[in-house]
């Protein structure tokens, strides 16, 4: 299967100044998180991969389709919301969107009528005739967003799309980007400084440092992976007993204080086997925890890191 | 994606051709125009002219109406090639004050609202989007220059007969050059104008000032110093000589200076000057040089994000 963004010793230099350094790697994730710290290299990536940055050396594909031969197929491919404000004034959002549409090759017709169902779907059908310059930042984030899917791209860019935004509009978008993911219709390459926004939205992460790529992990795989640290709180019941039995189905076991219990699941184990176990031995399972990386575990690792350069994929926590 | 369903599903159906995605920016703007009434009366006003140049064309060939005004036929401007460059001096006026008042938000409000991305992250470059907005103005300024100029040439043509349209048919291509030449210097001059000042009066400011203050400075220049030399600067000027050249009416010597002359240069001195016009071929020169200036600061600031080095 064509990955959805290959980089290929991708290096982007302003002046004298590198921006981006050889980053080699696949993405292939539903919707991929790209995440570093301020002057990381984020938006330059996002930038070259639009064909507004010619890439110094190395280069880039989208669906297979290289950035600069085949770049008017891959924006076509291609669905933008930027991070700044940026409308088109003294026009209405519904012909702004319709606008975008037609420039993304939809003709006329077809283009007012997807304009009107990406703003219905965005949450803005109601305001949709009114000027954009009069939105709120809120608003004008959610036009942003309906204008970068109205022609329906294969892979959506989000530069920073929570942005200043309060508490409920930011949910709202980012079951927006859920509910696109989970449609299966299209990717996603969300950029973000907040690392809660890229753990509710992504399945892969991209970590940039100084322009050089510091970690590329898969969050599922991820989690899958530390799923077999299990804590345990439990309350009442032959406590004794209950581990032993836990111990009996191969699973080893550590007790910790008087209520905890920390496990290592075998492969053959489920969870509800040590919902079983409890009942059988009148333990109440208070609380179970998957002792698990978080992504500001692995975001910090990867910045701990320093700068050397990673080559392709790091699933083991190594980052 | 139905409106009903509220999901996210990609399109489907059919699409442009690509060559042509970038009419899809002039039809929009051009929406934008004629909204305003100013504009839409503006541009109205600039056939006024084109209609009283074909009423003139048929006065000459109606004796009957002739005789009703009791105007000689003689007394009328004659249909020539000076007619025809009188037509287009007229309404290039007229297509510089359009341009100034349509052109300088095209881009500058674009760059203000940062909508270039918007525009370069679809599947359309950069020169297209320049097209786009060029495409404006040329659609503008051609309705009241070429277009009209032609359509009364071919109304002369056929109340002239044959023999006339056979004799004059040079200058078909003598409109329709002069024409383009003046709405490509005036649009890629607006435009570059407008792709390096964000605020539209600056910008509008800038495309008058372009234009008045080199004229009045060559003027100065010409009057101190006894010289045509002073019109190298006047894009106006220039753009006259190339419309007397294409029309066959270009002449070097416009004047002579005999006798003492009472200016701060030569006070009170006897000279004994003759006036030439700088070469047809320098005027070209300019105008190519103004549009590649033009084009190497669109091809520069037209860009989705200025990168500072």
């Amino acid at each position: 299967m064509t990955s959805v963004i290959e980089l290929e010793q991708l290096s982007v230099t302003f002046g004298r100044r590198p921006i981006l350094r050889s980053l080699n790697g696949e993405l292939n994730g539903r919707a991929i998180g790209l995440l570093g710290p301020n002057g990381a290299g984020k938006t330059t990536l996002i930038h070259t991969l639009l064909g507004f940055h010619p890439p110094t050396s190395g280069t880039a594909r989208i669906f297979g389709q290289d950035i600069t031969h085949d770049a008017k197929q891959v924006r076509a491919a291609v669905g933008y919301m930027p991070e700044r404000d940026s409308f088109i004034a003294k026009m209405s959002c519904v012909h702004f969107v319709r606008l975008m549409a037609e420039l993304s090759g939809i003709p006329a017709k077809h283009a007012l009528e997807r304009a009107h169902e990406a703003l219905f779907y965005v949450g803005l059908g109601e305001a949709r005739y009114r000027p954009v310059d009069s939105y709120s930042l809120g608003m004008k984030q959610l036009a942003k967003l309906a204008q970068a899917i109205v022609h329906g791209p294969k892979l959506i860019i989000l530069d920073e799309p929570t942005n200043g935004l309060d508490p409920p509009t930011r949910s709202r978008m980012i079951s927006l980007v859920r509910q696109i993911r989970d449609g299966g219709r299209a990717r996603i390459l969300l950029s973000s400084h907040l690392l809660r926004d890229v753990e509710e939205c992504c399945d892969e992460i991209l970590v940039l440092k100084d322009g050089y790529l510091a970690a590329n992990c898969n969050l599922d795989e991820e989690r899958k992976a530390n799923r077999k640290f299990i804590e345990l709180e439990t309350r009442g019941g032959d406590r004794a007993a209950f581990v032993e039995a836990i111990g009996g189905l191969g699973c080893e076991y550590a007790l910790s204080g008087e209520r905890r219990v920390k496990l290592i699941m075998q492969e053959t184990v489920e969870i509800s086997d040590l919902y079983r176990l409890a009942l059988e031995h009148g333990v109440q399972i208070r609380r179970l925890n998957f002792k698990r990386d978080s992504l500001e575990d692995i975001f910090l690792k990867a910045m701990e890191n320093g700068n050397a350069p990673m080559n392709g994929r790091s699933n083991d926590g190594g980052l | 994606m139905a409106v009903y369903e509220h999901l996210y599903g990609a399109y489907e159906g059919e699409s442009h051709t690509a060559w042509s995605r970038f009419l899809v920016i002039p039809r929009y703007a051009l929406r934008e125009v004629f909204k305003s009434k100013l504009l839409t009366t503006i541009f109205i006003l600039c056939f006024i002219y084109p209609l009283i140049a074909a009423i003139l064309v048929y006065l000459h060939h109606n004796a009957n109406a002739l005789a009703l005004l009791q105007i000689n036929v003689r007394e009328l401007l004659p249909i020539d090639a000076s007619f025809f460059r009188t037509f287009l001096e007229v309404q290039g006026s007229f297509a510089f004050i359009l341009t100034v008042l349509v052109a300088p938000p095209l881009i500058s409000r674009d760059l203000a609202n940062n909508a270039l991305p918007l525009y370069l992250c679809r599947p359309l470059s950069r020169t297209e989007y320049v097209l786009g907005k060029m495409a404006v103005v040329v659609f503008l300024l051609s309705m009241m220059t070429w277009v009209p100029g032609l359509l009364i040439f071919f109304f002369q043509a056929s109340l002239g007969g044959l023999a006339w349209l056979w004799a004059n048919l040079w200058m078909i291509w003598a409109i329709f050059v002069g024409s383009m030449m003046w709405i490509i210097l005036l649009s890629l001059l607006a435009l570059a104008i407008s792709s390096i000042v964000k605020w539209r009066v600056v910008a509008s400011g800038a495309l008058l000032g372009l234009f008045f203050v080199p004229s009045a400075f060559g003027e100065i220049v010409n009057q101190l110093f006894l010289t045509r030399s002073g019109h190298l600067i006047s894009l106006w000027a220039t753009m006259n000589s190339i419309w007397r050249g294409l029309f066959g009416l270009f002449v070097r010597q416009t004047g002579a200076v005999r006798g003492r002359v009472s200016n701060p240069i030569y006070d009170g001195q006897s000279v004994d000057i003759v006036l030439l016009e700088p070469p047809l071929w320098v005027s070209w020169l300019i105008i190519a040089l103004v549009c590649a200036v033009c084009v190497w600061l669109l091809a520069r600031k037209v860009r989705a994000y200025e990168v500072i080095k």
